[in-house]
């Protein structure tokens, strides 16, 4: 009862609980990356892949419930901990400088907001397909196995300019979190030594840059047409 | 040299301030900063009017008095310098320098540039001490402490306690100061059998204070005139989360 009690109220237990559901939505990202990059090997594979997913529906359910929670968790962690900052300074300075805080660590909130409004198109767009209602008619069997047409739902979406931008907007911003969230998961959960921070830093920026790079080739190469 | 400041004015607690300006002049750029406000206060008070008031104490940088937020960095342009070891050789001719105080809610405004920092001695209060048994003082060496571990809780314990993290954070956090204080304790076998309540009941003591959220943002370390590291926040992170995983009453 104490331990949740202090994890939800104070300062530091909701950087922890920040730190931990921050770094389970990235370990997700990574996985989503690595899905998407399927696209590149083809159709077959991308669908059979997008079929496997769906083999258990509990199963699907159980990730998508996690996947909620630690959303769910996180927000409000940010919300709670943000306007408890905005109280801590009444008064604030003529001058101001950022002393060597980066841009991403100043506007963590912001990356993070405009990321759950990308979140919210990208499943109404992808897995309600309430964007283009065309998609739910677009079905295919593979192997004895029915599914989605995922590639041609993805050629299609990505073909569309402003849906690629918004997407490569989305994950703009989700990689400029990251660029700061991966070194303040360390830090916020205390696996940092001392000597180790620089080292944490440029692979925390060198791993949201591959996530960008990997998320952005799949909308780059459609609009360019080298995936259709 | 000549300089014209911008400087925070308040007449006492809650009361509305604004900034005035005053001119600085004729200054040896080797005065120290404080020297330069010293003199500007000379003048103030022959022409008969208020002398700006300031905190200060040692004006050798160890007992952390001196504040000030100038030209929005806290001790001033100065790296690793507090605000008492700045000299106006770090200024040009003719600047204008804005002055500002620490600004926090847990350090309100007493007049002027000098506000309440007894927030951070309440922090203390709850946990920057070791319980010891008095009777006659303990052999000098009965407790081995080697050299990388008495080397580390040194650097905590630079921590002049003045605030200037407070200050440069975005978010008004303690966490720099809070972070060297369980820390120079917390590493020394002198300070284990507390550590767990130590690193729960000083947390405790600074949300209470109304200081903001770290958010690895680092700015209190660029700030701190003391250098100290962002390392040691990591450590008491660490120390909380063990603290709160053994689940005993704070
Ligand atoms: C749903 C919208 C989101 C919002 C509003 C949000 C907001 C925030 C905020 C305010 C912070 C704290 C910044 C700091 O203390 O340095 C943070 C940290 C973090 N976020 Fe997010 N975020 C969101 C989504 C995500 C997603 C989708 C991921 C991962 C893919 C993520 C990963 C992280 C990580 C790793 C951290 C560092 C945690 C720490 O400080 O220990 N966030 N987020
Ligand atoms: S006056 Fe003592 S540290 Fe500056």
């Amino acid at each position: 009862m104490n331990l949740l009690v202090n994890l939800f109220r104070s300062s530091l237990g909701r950087k922890l609980v920040m730190g931990a559901t921050g770094a389970g939505l990235f370990g997700f990202v990574v996985i989503h990356m690595i899905g998407n990059l399927q696209v590149f090997a083809g159709a077959e594979v991308l669908n059979q892949y997008a079929i496997l997913l769906r083999t258990s529906e509990e199963l699907l359910w159980g990730f998508r419930l996690a996947l909620l929670a630690m959303v769910g968790l996180h927000l409000y962690c940010a919300i709670t901990l943000t306007l408890d900052n905005r109280r801590a300074r009444p008064a604030g300075y003529q001058d101001k400088r950022p002393l060597g805080a980066t841009i991403a660590s100043r506007t963590m909130m912001v990356s993070g907001v405009v990321v759950a409004a990308f979140i919210v198109f990208h499943i109404l767009h992808f897995t309600t397909r309430d964007i283009f209602t065309d998609y739910k008619a677009w079905t295919i069997e593979l192997h004895g196995r029915e599914g989605h047409d995922v590639y041609r739902m993805v050629v299609h979406g990505f073909s569309i300019p402003w849906v690629s931008a918004a997407y490569i907007v989305g994950v703009g911003l989700l990689c400029a979190h990251l660029s700061h969230g991966v070194q303040s998961f360390f830090q916020s959960l205390g696996l940092v030594s001392t000597g180790y921070q620089p080292i944490i830093r440029a692979a925390g920026v060198a791993a949201a840059l591959i996530i960008f790079l990997g998320m952005a080739a799949v909308p780059v190469s459609i609009l360019l047409k080298w995936v259709s | 040299m000549n300089v014209s400041l911008r400087v925070w004015r308040q007449k006492g607690p809650g009361t509305q301030g604004c900034f005035e300006t005053h001119e600085a002049r004729d200054l040896n750029p080797d005065m120290s900063f404080l020297e330069m406000l010293d003199v500007v206060n000379e003048r103030l008070a022959v022409e008969g009017k208020d002398p700006i008031a300031f905190d200060h104490d040692c004006r050798e940088g160890i007992c952390g008095m001196c504040s000030c937020v100038i030209n929005g960095e806290p001790h001033g342009p100065e790296f690793k310098v507090a605000t008492c070891q700045t000299y106006m050789r770090s200024f040009r001719d003719g600047d204008t320098i804005t002055i500002e105080p620490f600004r926090s809610r847990a350090f309100p405004v007493l007049r002027d540039l000098v506000v309440n920092r007894s927030s951070f001695d309440r922090i203390i209060q709850a946990g920057g001490f070791v319980s010891v048994p008095t009777g006659s003082a303990p052999d000098g060496n009965a407790i081995p402490v080697s050299k990388e571990i008495a080397d580390l809780a040194m650097d905590a314990a630079a921590c002049i306690g003045c605030g200037a993290c407070v200050a440069a954070c975005k978010n008004g956090s303690a966490m720099l100061f809070v972070a060297a204080k369980v820390s120079q304790l917390n590493i020394l076998p002198q300070g284990k059998p507390e550590k767990d309540r130590r690193v729960l009941r000083m947390v405790q003591a600074m949300d209470a204070e109304g200081f903001g959220n770290c958010s690895n943002t680092y700015a209190c370390e660029a700030a701190c005139p003391k250098g100290i590291s962002v390392n040691f926040i990591a450590r008491m992170n660490r120390d909380y989360a063990v603290a709160l995983l053994k689940n005993k009453p704070a």
